[in-house]
């Protein structure tokens, strides 16, 4: 047992530091410090700039630009992009859609869609969640019927995040109606400019636009853009759903604001010392980084134990969605709690650059904090619940 | 990076839990507790044989040379057990203080002896006014000739009434909490003007009243430089919370599966309890709280040897603050999920429970070090 870094292992770490430091334009790096709005543009540039580096999408196959680290040199890269503080990479496509069309996909759908996503040149989402399928995911609606040469799409998904944006995205569609539940349904990659799709927003309770609903009318898609098998596109949504856990944790991100929230709470007054020397908020900030201090080694366990579990998602990832969640939930909680009666001020124009024209009311870190704690509350909600979180603990690993 | 243990490890894993399977049912830990010093002698002697009791001392000592990863597997199993038998008092305790900072006429006096079970340390620290402040030592050692004379009045003195020897801390300099000024004495149970009062603590330990009345010793008695010994005693008492981490982690575990089992078995309503999905998400918050604390408890263990005694203490507290908080709702929940039959002293989870407690009050509660951790900085560094 020797739960220290390799000396590879901190030269790695060291050689991702400096990089992260020279490359991430400083910008970019500001806004995740200050809490305003990434525009589409800070994600695709920091995306290139990975990718000319060769890191775009270090967990994928050697041979479609993967990088062949160890899982603990990705955990370490991940860890350092998200201190960096850079902007996460774009999920849908990197760490989801990709994989699954590496794994599943025919050699045409690979050579065609990996080296686009890798590039950010194709912006995808996810069309998994649809009014009536939420945490009972299998009971989807959204239906593709085959005329001729041609799946015929209609429904409607919903929660798909940054759709705004999208070129693509990805659906699990029933083409089955007669089958049970999971079987019957393929995973269909649809073009966003297609004929019949019609995106709305959904504005969330922080005032933000990240998420919309998007809306299939007699949307006509190509048979050859169904992914492996019709009928088990059940299969290829579990296995990116696995795949999305274990990045979940986001340790490093909480990092981040840990030291973001020192550097504040020592700023701001409470009476005649700085907040920090609080009892009662020291207490709580030492209790989250505890918390934290046990994630990070609950994810290293599951991370060195990934190289011999082979491609089976570890049940105990579970775990590290729900710390991780609830960590960045009391993190952005403490935030809110730091700016104090500065919370109270709405100011979304102030998040975002192309609406900012003057100084905010209250200090100039203020306006994001409230609206990350309110959006935050997601955390605990996506990527499976923590409820769910809990039935799949309870059942593969308690055997309930 | 690595979490496993190597073959030797392994081995000193299996043989542990084999012995203690055999040894420690429910019934006879009754037994052993019932006996008037608390445990058994003869039991005693196996874990001699095993080279438990020299774990962490050096061969020409009567040892093994393990390390604290062989303490820590050993106490996770000690934990399991729910053991009642001196080894944190002598071997961690005591033997730790004397391994680190005792001369080597001191060493090669006490520690084979303690490595072939036939001598037990206590170690006499805790006062009644110190609450959880380690450097808070109002006993006094006053130079008398060569030698020093004692006076004061120890508390909670873990298994005091059956140690052989007690390592006493006492002041020769400063004021009450000054960390400077503490001496470290070895001195004899039974030597005149030590008198000793043995108690059942709630968990079935046992405890010791130690009063300290002109006891003489002499100059070979004092425990390396005695102004200079509160060093060595944050050093003993750290290893000795990391231990504590990892017997906790282990009644955890044993209490977690004796929970979960009862939930599959206990039928109501025509179904197994653990069908309803309350009890099992409860059952899952136990699970997550011990896989916290199983973290904590193995990153106290590798830090336990980190020279810098800020950063050493670190990842004590925050090892500390995880056991006392998880050990707290495992316990208590356990005691739920079990209902009326957890509420009995027949059944063995309730007394999990009470050493969870007692561990969690032990060298300080959750608070107490989440209040150092804040004075000191916390666990993540600036960038």
């Amino acid at each position: 047992m020797d739960l220290r870094f390799t000396a590879e292992e901190l030269a790695f770490r060291d050689e991702v530091r400096a990089f992260m430091r020279a490359a991430l334009p400083d910008d970019i790096r500001r806004k995740i410090v200050d809490g305003r709005h990434l525009g589409k543009e800070d994600i695709v540039t920091w995306q290139r700039i990975l990718n000319q580096k060769g890191w775009a999408v270090p967990h994928w196959p050697v041979e479609w630009g993967g990088t062949g680290w160890s899982p603990v040199q990705q955990y370490i890269f991940l860890e350092e992009m998200q201190q960096a503080p850079a902007p996460q990479p774009l999920a849908f496509g990197v760490s989801m859609v990709g994989p699954v069309i590496a794994a599943f996909g025919s050699e045409a759908q690979k050579k065609r869609y990996l080296p686009r996503i890798a590039n950010l040149d194709d912006w995808w989402c996810q069309g998994f969640s649809e009014p009536g399928a939420g945490s009972d995911l299998a009971s989807l609606k959204t239906s593709a019927k085959r005329d001729g040469d041609m799946w015929v799409v209609n429904g409607q998904k919903t929660w798909t995040t940054l759709a705004q944006y999208a070129d693509w995205i990805f659906c699990l569609v029933r083409t089955d109606p007669a089958a049970k539940k999971q079987q019957g349904i393929s995973f269909l990659l649809i073009d966003m400019k297609t004929k019949g799709i019609t995106v709305r927003p959904i504005v969330t309770i922080d005032g933000g636009r990240e998420v919309n609903e998007v809306f299939f009318d007699d949307v006509r898609v190509p048979a050859e853009n169904l992914v492996g098998e019709e009928n088990k596109g059940w299969d290829y949504a579990k296995f990116l759903l696995g795949n999305e856990r274990t990045g979940i944790a986001r340790v490093g991100m909480s990092k981040e604001r840990i030291r973001r929230l020192k550097e504040l709470a020592r700023m701001e007054q409470s009476g005649d010392r700085p907040l920090i020397e609080d009892e009662r908020f020291g207490a709580k900030l030492a209790a989250v980084e505890v918390e934290l201090k046990a994630l990070e080694m609950t994810q290293l366990r599951v991370v060195s134990n990934e190289g011999r579990r082979g491609n089976r998602p570890d049940p105990a990832s579970s775990i590290l969605k729900i710390k991780g969640s609830e960590i960045q939930q009391t993190i952005t909680e403490l935030l809110v709690e730091v700016v104090g009666p500065y919370a109270l001020p709405y100011q979304p124009e102030y998040l975002d650059d192309e609406r900012r024209n003057e100084p905010p009311v209250g200090p100039d870190w203020g306006p994001g904090l409230a609206p990350t704690y309110f959006n935050t509350r997601k955390t605990t909600i996506y990527g499976g619940s923590n409820e769910i979180q809990k039935n799949i603990i309870a059942k593969a690993i308690l055997g309930f | 990076m690595d979490f496993d243990l190597n073959d030797e490890q392994r081995l000193l894993k299996e043989s542990i839990e084999r012995l203690l399977a055999d040894r420690y049912d429910f019934e006879a830990r009754n037994k052993f507790m019932a006996k008037p010093e608390g445990f058994d002698r003869d039991l005693w002697r196996q874990y001699a044989e095993l080279g438990l009791l020299g774990l962490p001392f050096a061969e020409k000592h009567g040892g093994v040379g393990g390390g604290p990863v062989e303490t820590m597997i050993v106490m996770e199993a000690f934990g399991r057990a729910l053991a009642l038998e001196p080894f944190l008092a002598t071997v961690v305790l005591g033997g730790g203080v004397l391994r680190h900072g005792g001369s080597e006429a001191q060493r090669d006096a006490v520690l084979p002896k303690v490595a072939d079970g036939s001598l037990l340390l206590g170690f006499a620290h805790q006062e009644r006014q110190a609450r959880h402040d380690l450097s808070d030592v109002a006993t006094t050692a006053r130079r008398d000739g060569t030698g020093w004379i004692l006076d004061g009045a120890k508390t909670l003195v873990l298994h005091g009434a059956s140690a052989d020897k007690l390592v006493v801390s006492a002041r020769v300099a400063g004021d009450r909490r000054d960390r400077d000024g503490i001496g470290l004495f070895l001195v004899d149970a039974n030597a005149p003007g030590v008198s000793r009062r043995g108690y059942q603590m709630i968990d079935g330990l046992r405890g010791a009243e130690v009063t300290l009345a002109q006891v003489a010793v002499g100059p070979d008695a004092a425990i390396g430089d005695p102004g200079a010994a509160f060093p060595l005693i944050e050093r003993v008492v750290d290893e000795a919370m990391a231990a504590l981490a990892a017997e906790a982690v282990g009644a955890m575990a044993a209490l977690h599966e004796l929970t979960v089992d009862y939930l599959k078995t206990r039928k109501q309503f025509g179904v197994a309890i653990g069908s309803f999905q309350a009890l099992q998400h409860r059952a899952v918050d136990m699970f997550v709280h011990l896989e916290q604390s199983r973290s904590l408890s193995m990153l106290a263990t590798m830090m336990v040897q980190e020279p810098d005694p800020i950063e050493r203490h670190r990842a004590i507290a925050a090892a500390k603050v995880q056991i006392g908080r998880s050990g707290k709702f495992i316990g208590e929940q356990a005691v739920q999920l079990h209902g009326g039959i957890g509420m009995t002293m027949e059944y063995k989870g309730g007394h999990y429970f009470k050493r969870l407690t007692a561990i969690g009050t032990t060298f300080g509660d959750a608070d107490h070090h989440l209040a150092w951790l804040a004075r000191n900085g916390g666990l993540i560094a600036a960038a």
